[in-house]
């Protein structure tokens, strides 16, 4: 009898590793291929050209007005000169601080949620979730502890494209996550409740239900109860959110195999807790995609607020754009607007691929 | 060890009286009697189909019965969610596929339920879940997520979470049928060692080594029906029943 004697593991063949064999097997894998990619470079190429000499080589940058573009290229200064009013608004210029102080606080709770080694989370979030949004309405509005008052229909630009936003995101999930459970729910009453109002909401534009929101709602309402008209519109998204959210998550619950309810229900636990600690865990883990996608869905669909006359960050911008002194600058202008949403975007969804290596617990 | 019958002075933990269920219109259990007394090792088997899983599972009420009682710990199985709660928490159960929760790590996996569910102290249910990692070989993998473990080290931490809650009556249902060949005799040991320390339980199963070993009782169900059950020996050595021996003749076969 002889004895079994391994191989010894050798490292792969250098061409089908590293780069160049990636390049290998993706980009030149037979003619057509690589006659495609060299195409396709040649195009990004033109592209990129024509971007940096016009975007950022022959561009203009700062100045107060247009005489300030000489140049040729791209003319930022329209950008640069009215980034005050891009980003608040019409809020009053002495009372920006507020906002800037909103906006360092809200980051610095977002960083600190977001570092991995952070002391303390338990708390951080508490606080971002249910100190923050008073703290941050207090400051924004005023009108209570001595700070002058400040009216939403002056608030705008990315200030208000945020907070629509962060509020519709925030709000948005939890009240997802219950709807999705009482879709599931034994009891038929919860079920049927659920249903309608994911169907009715989910089967009606975003803009129909502005539109509601702003004109319909006051109909309503008794004479002079003022309703005010951010908070109207912020309801409606979060209503039409929510709704989408639900059956996000319903399509995540459905993932969960029925023997971790089982687990669950033999060891004891509650309804509450079996979701809260088993199930929900692990299906909003495998949510994370469809979440993050409804998020960033959301956070653009801010921009149709527009239409009810609320000044977002493309309003604001397009409503320069009408200012005789700039006609003429709307590629500039809908360039920054993009590259903003696209920024925020592409970080939702950066952290997002970074969420789900993290709670990667290596089954499935 | 030998099966023993002193069966007299040890108190009923689990009563089945008449229990019937239904899925739709299939009749799966059909007026099931049985009393299982504390310290009592019972072995249930049967052909696919026969209802073994949904019967235990209607102890710990994972399914609902229709008709006929069923009393666990003197307390009875109805509608209350309060009594099922008290019966859950002193019956545990092993299942086929382990179950275990994936994005718990083997001892939050074993703490959950002792802290949220009998509200003891982390510290405390940490060192518990230890003790009993230990007692199934594998207190070393106490930090790995589930996924990381092979299948029988997975059965075993299941049987170690289950007993972290101290539970008065362990249900298995068919605890080694996914295993491989290797990883069987692993799972098996630790729970002929429970039987030893003198645990009750229900295990269905078709390991009649293990039925031989341990049980006071083998149950053999077929068609919803408890068609015979005997003390192991007799079971296996003459059997009463012609489907009985029929059964026993098809599995012993190899
Ligand atoms: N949820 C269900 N709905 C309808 N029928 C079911 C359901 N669960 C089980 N059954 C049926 O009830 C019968 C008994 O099932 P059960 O799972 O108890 O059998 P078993 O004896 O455990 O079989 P196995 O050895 O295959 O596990 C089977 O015929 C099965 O098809
Ligand atoms: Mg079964």
């Amino acid at each position: 009898m002889s004895a079994f004697k391994p191989l010894p593991d050798l490292p792969p063949p250098a061409n089908t590793v590293g780069p160049i064999g990636w390049a290998r097997s993706n980009l030149f894998n037979g003619p057509v291929n690589s006659v495609l990619t060299l195409f396709a470079l040649y195009l990004m190429y033109l592209a990129l050209d024509w971007f940096i000499t016009w975007g950022l080589i022959n561009a203009d940058w700062f100045g107060e007005s247009r005489e300030a573009c000489t140049s040729g290229g791209a003319c930022w200064v329209f950008v640069t000169a009215r980034i005050t009013q891009f980003t608040y608004g019409f809020y009053p210029e002495d009372l920006i601080w507020r906002v800037d102080i909103v906006f360092a606080l809200f980051a610095a709770c977002l960083i600190w949620l977001m570092v991995d080694r952070s002391p303390a989370k338990g708390w951080v979030a508490a606080f971002t979730l249910f100190l923050f949004p008073f703290i941050a309405y207090f400051l924004l509005r005023g009108d209570a502890f001595g700070l002058e008052s400040v009216d939403t229909h002056k608030w705008g630009g990315l200030m208000l494209t945020l907070i629509i936003a962060v509020v519709g995101i925030v709000a948005s999930l939890p009240i997802g996550i219950l709807l999705a459970l009482g879709r599931r729910s034994d009891m038929p009453f919860i079920r049927s409740v659920c249903i309608v109002y994911i169907e009715f909401w989910r089967g009606v534009p975003l803009i129909t239900v502005l539109f509601m929101a702003s004109v319909m709602l006051p109909l309503f309402m008794s004479e002079g109860v003022e309703f005010d008209k951010l908070a109207r519109a912020m309801i409606g998204v979060v209503m039409f959110q929510s709704a989408y959210m639900a059956e996000v998550v319903r399509g995540g619950l459905q993932a969960i195999p029925k023997g971790q309810y089982e687990a669950a229900q033999a060891l004891g636990l509650s309804y509450w807790k079996m979701m809260g600690l088993i199930i929900l865990p692990q299906a909003l883990k495998l949510m994370i995609p469809g979440i993050v996608n409804t998020f960033i869905a959301l956070f653009k669909d801010t921009s149709l607020v527009l239409i009810i006359g609320l000044f977002d960050l493309l309003a604001i911008v397009q409503s320069a754009l009408n200012d005789p002194k700039w006609l003429g600058y709307s590629v500039e202008g809908y360039l920054f607007v993009g590259f903003v949403f696209w920024a925020f975007c592409f970080g939702m969804s950066r952290y997002s691929m970074r969420l789900e290596r993290k709670l990667n617990t290596g089954h499935r | 060890m030998n099966a023993t019958n002193s069966a007299e002075d040890r108190p009923v933990i689990i009563r089945l009286n008449g229990v019937n269920k239904w899925y739709g219109s299939f009749h799966v259990l059909k007026d099931i009697n049985l009393n299982v007394l504390k310290g009592e090792r019972i072995v249930v088997c049967g052909p696919s189909g026969s209802g073994k899983s949904t019967m235990i599972r209607c102890i710990n009420r994972l399914e609902e019965h229709q008709k006929g009682d069923i009393i666990v710990n003197d307390i009875p199985l109805t509608n209350d969610i309060k009594n099922i709660d008290i019966v859950r928490r002193e019956v545990g159960m092993v299942f086929q596929h382990f179950n275990l929760f994936p994005h718990l790590t083997v001892l939050e996996n074993c703490t959950l339920a002792p802290v949220w569910v009998r509200k003891m102290p982390k510290k405390e249910a940490e060192e518990i879940a230890m003790q009993y990692l230990e007692r199934v070989k594998i207190p070393q993998q106490a930090l790995k997520y589930p996924g990381q473990l092979s299948g029988g080290q997975q059965q075993r931490v299941a049987i170690a979470r289950s007993l972290c809650m101290n539970p008065e009556v362990m249900l298995f249902d068919e605890p080694t049928s996914a295993l491989d060949p290797e990883m069987i005799k692993e799972v098996l040991d630790v729970m002929i060692e429970l039987a030893e320390s003198g645990m009750t339980m229900i295990c269905v199963t078709h390991e009649m080594g293990f039925a031989k070993t341990v049980a006071n009782r083998v149950i053999f169900m077929d068609q919803g029906q408890i068609v015979e059950e005997n003390e192991p020996n007799e079971f296996f050595h003459n059997p009463q029943n012609e489907r009985t021996q029929l059964f026993l003749s098809q599995i012993l076969q190899h």
